[in-house]
């Protein structure tokens, strides 16, 4: 739409969606970064063991970024909707987890480690629910009526958010809650000297299997060969007599979910949740799909890990500018590629 | 005319817009007779802020189309140039001037990187990094505790003649004090005169319509011959100059400034509340907004608390009207005027012809 799009040309072949009948080739290129940057910061962390700590925690941060940017990123591909207030979702979903450890504390603190998995399934499971509802509403109040317009979704959205933050202090209050994990999740695992926290496992655990679902859905089922050719042509897709608005309202649903989820995970890593809380994840998401390339669910896996490495590898030797390196990171892939790491043909 | 040279031939086009203004005009002009009070004072002070700060981010919002999240962080730079600067320094006017310029130098160099470099790719880009570079800003100023006072902020004190203590009549002046509070209003007062007054002169400008051609068609501008890229960072850089001397004039007032006072995320819902209900692309509609939003948020609250006791006992109805969710009353307000009315109280005053400002 914009003609500025056509200005800058992606640097490199578009082949993020590589299932295509002649086969394009993977760009491994962006993939590769993930294990240099912790080669990289190796030698900088002083020890192996605080660098294996740091490593894990980085890659479990990185997962629950993309469970929350993943719905994002496809919902600008598909329908070129940038949701301002995706946040919401994620505040949403960390709320309603922890309305539902209030409910279920007796589990929570029980000794047994299944019943303590089964709250955190609960939790998830309900902020999920959540987030699908408030989804289903923010698409047909919200976005619908200005599709096709960035400056009024960008203004609306953001409105989204504001209303949404203040129904939260309406039904939570304004100050922040202690979200505590179950008795199995605390502690931490050691291998040698290096200690990496139970739930960062189970978080970085969830994370690639949503990721694998999502690769799969994709790859693998004429649904996500829609979605897939939704993101590259959409006008070529409706014409062939696909409904292309509902699939986008699916995809809509579906992407708060995940973000609802990823609030819950967000909240318990966090081990408290603020009304804030969707506001400051929203930066955060932001420069990981800028990072990935908007549309791209690759882009938006690569794109997470690194930023969730790098907050964690600057956040422990400069905390002062760990905002900026993330702010740093971005710059420096813009320049070699200024649509992000897997840019996306028809954007 | 005289008048409509000064409003460089922009006039308010409606009566009872017409009114409202004069109305604004006076009731700011002679605010600290007719609102005698400390907290009254204040807001007029924090109105007059805020209405440059807003007219500042229509310039970019309303006349070129483009969102920017940044423009806190540039308010932020202004007042923080006066604290630091005045801390540094001493209270007197040459190191207040050097802060000014400092600041200004800061917003610019800013400014023009960020324009430059996120305006090329998309203009949508720009809405997500300003966002990005302005809470990588904000907790910056907090962590560099050094320079800015942390958390804590900044408490600096200003050249004498503005000081509270310093009194220029020994005689009250029809009831009022004049000291260095008084004259410290007046001269907001009039440096926000000019600074709007000089914005108005540039949206009206053949600059300023190239701006709002580009709004409305960005393509179409460009094959006429004029280079949107330029026009678009030319714009964000003028902008963010006039916010930083909106902080100014803020840091000048409270005599403190801190990172919840300037650089805060809801500062910058609030303007994007004063300029999208005041109305888009009208630097009036951030004076009206400005006026109503600060009102509000002083008032609105006592207003509510009167609802309180209706529906005492009402679980969540007693929650929604208690007087500090004000917010999410002017949240819905902003949606709706989006949708129904997206030239806002200005538009809406002056009648269907309105120009819809959208890209």
């Amino acid at each position: 739409m914009t003609a500025t799009a056509n200005v800058a040309s992606p640097a490199a072949p578009p082949d993020d969606t590589d299932d295509a009948i002649p086969k394009s080739r993977f760009d491994w290129l962006p993939v590769a970064f993930v294990p240099l940057l912790a080669l990289v910061a190796w030698p900088l962390m002083g020890s192996t063991s605080t660098w294996l700590t740091l490593t894990g925690a980085g890659l479990a941060m990185g997962m629950i970024i993309f469970v929350i940017a993943s719905g994002l990123t496809l919902v600008f591909g598909l329908m070129d909707v940038l949701n301002f207030g995706h946040g919401v979702f994620i505040a949403f979903g960390a709320y309603v987890a922890v309305s539902v450890f209030a409910g279920m504390s007796d589990w929570a603190s029980a000794a047994d480690a299944w019943k303590n998995l089964a709250v955190i399934g609960a939790a998830m499971l309900g902020g999920g629910a959540v987030a699908a509802a408030i989804g289903v509403v923010f698409e047909r109040v919200l976005i619908r009526p200005v599709y096709g317009q960035h400056l009024k979704q960008i203004l609306i959205t953001m409105g989204g958010m504001i209303i949404g933050e203040e129904l939260i202090k309406v039904f939570w209050g304004s100050t922040p809650i202690v979200l505590d994990l179950p008795q199995a999740f605390r502690g931490v695992f050691t291998a040698g000297d290096a200690a990496v926290e139970k739930f960062r496992l189970f978080a970085a655990a969830f994370g690639l299997l949503a990721f694998a679902v999502i690769a799969l859905v994709l790859e693998r089922t004429k649904l996500g060969l829609l979605i897939r050719a939704g993101v590259q042509d959409r006008e070529m897709v409706e014409s062939l007599g696909y409904p292309i608005t509902r699939l986008f309202v699916a995809v809509f649903v579906a992407g708060s979910a995940l973000a609802g989820i990823g609030g819950a995970l967000w909240g318990l890593n966090q081990h408290g949740v603020n009304p804030q809380i969707g506001a400051s994840v929203n930066v955060l998401i932001f420069i990981v799909i800028i990072i990935g390339g908007l549309g791209s669910t690759t882009g938006c896996f690569v794109g997470a890990l690194l930023v969730g490495l790098m907050a964690n590898y600057i956040g422990f030797v400069a905390p002062k500018v760990a905002m900026f390196s993330n702010i740093g990171l971005m710059v420096a892939v813009l320049l070699w590629r200024p649509q992000g790491l897997y840019p996306v043909t028809s954007r | 005319m005289m008048l409509s040279r000064l409003l460089s031939h922009d006039l308010p086009r409606s009566r009872v817009l017409a009114v409202l203004l004069i109305a604004i005009f006076l009731g700011l002009a002679l605010a600290p007779f007719v609102f005698p009070g400390t907290r009254a004072l204040n807001v007029a002070a924090k109105v007059i802020v805020f209405v440059v700060l807003a007219a500042s981010f229509d310039l970019l919002l309303g006349y070129t189309g483009i969102v920017s999240f940044a423009q806190t962080m540039f308010f932020g730079i202004g007042a923080y140039g006066v604290a630091i600067a005045s801390t540094r320094w001493g209270p007197t006017w040459p190191s207040i001037l050097a802060g000014i310029g400092i600041a200004l130098g800061v917003s610019l160099l800013l400014s023009l990187v960020i324009g430059l470099f996120s305006l090329r790719v998309r203009a949508i880009f720009f809405a997500m990094i300003t966002l990005a570079v302005a809470s990588a800003f904000a907790t910056l100023a907090s962590q560099l505790s050094d320079l800015t006072g942390g958390e804590d902020g900044l408490t600096f004190k200003v050249p004498v003649a503005l000081q509270p203590g310093t009194d220029y009549l020994a005689e009250p002046f029809l009831g009022v004090s004049i000291d260095g509070r008084f004259v410290s209003y007046y001269v907001l007062f009039v440096v926000a005169l000019v600074l709007v007054l000089a914005m108005l002169r540039i949206v009206n400008s053949p600059f300023g319509r190239v701006l709002q051609a580009i709004r409305e068609n960005d393509f179409r501008a460009e094959s006429i011959g004029y280079r949107v890229v330029v026009y678009r960072t030319i714009a964000s850089v003028a902008s963010a100059l006039f916010a930083t001397l909106a902080g100014v004039l803020l840091a000048i007032w409270l005599r403190y400034n801190g990172p919840d006072t300037t650089l805060s995320f809801e500062i910058m819902l609030d303007v994007l509340l004063i300029v999208v209900i005041g109305g888009m692309g009208t630097i009036y509609g951030a004076v009206v907004g400005g006026v109503l939003l600060v009102l509000a948020q002083n008032y609105l609250q006592d207003l509510l608390k009167r609802a309180v006791p209706l529906v005492d006992g009402i679980p969540v109805l007693s929650q929604i009207v208690s007087p500090d969710r004000w917010l999410l009353w002017l949240g819905i307000l902003f949606v709706l005027s989006v949708y129904h009315f997206p030239s806002g109280v200005v538009g809406r005053l002056r009648g269907g012809r309105a120009r819809q400002a959208e890209s």
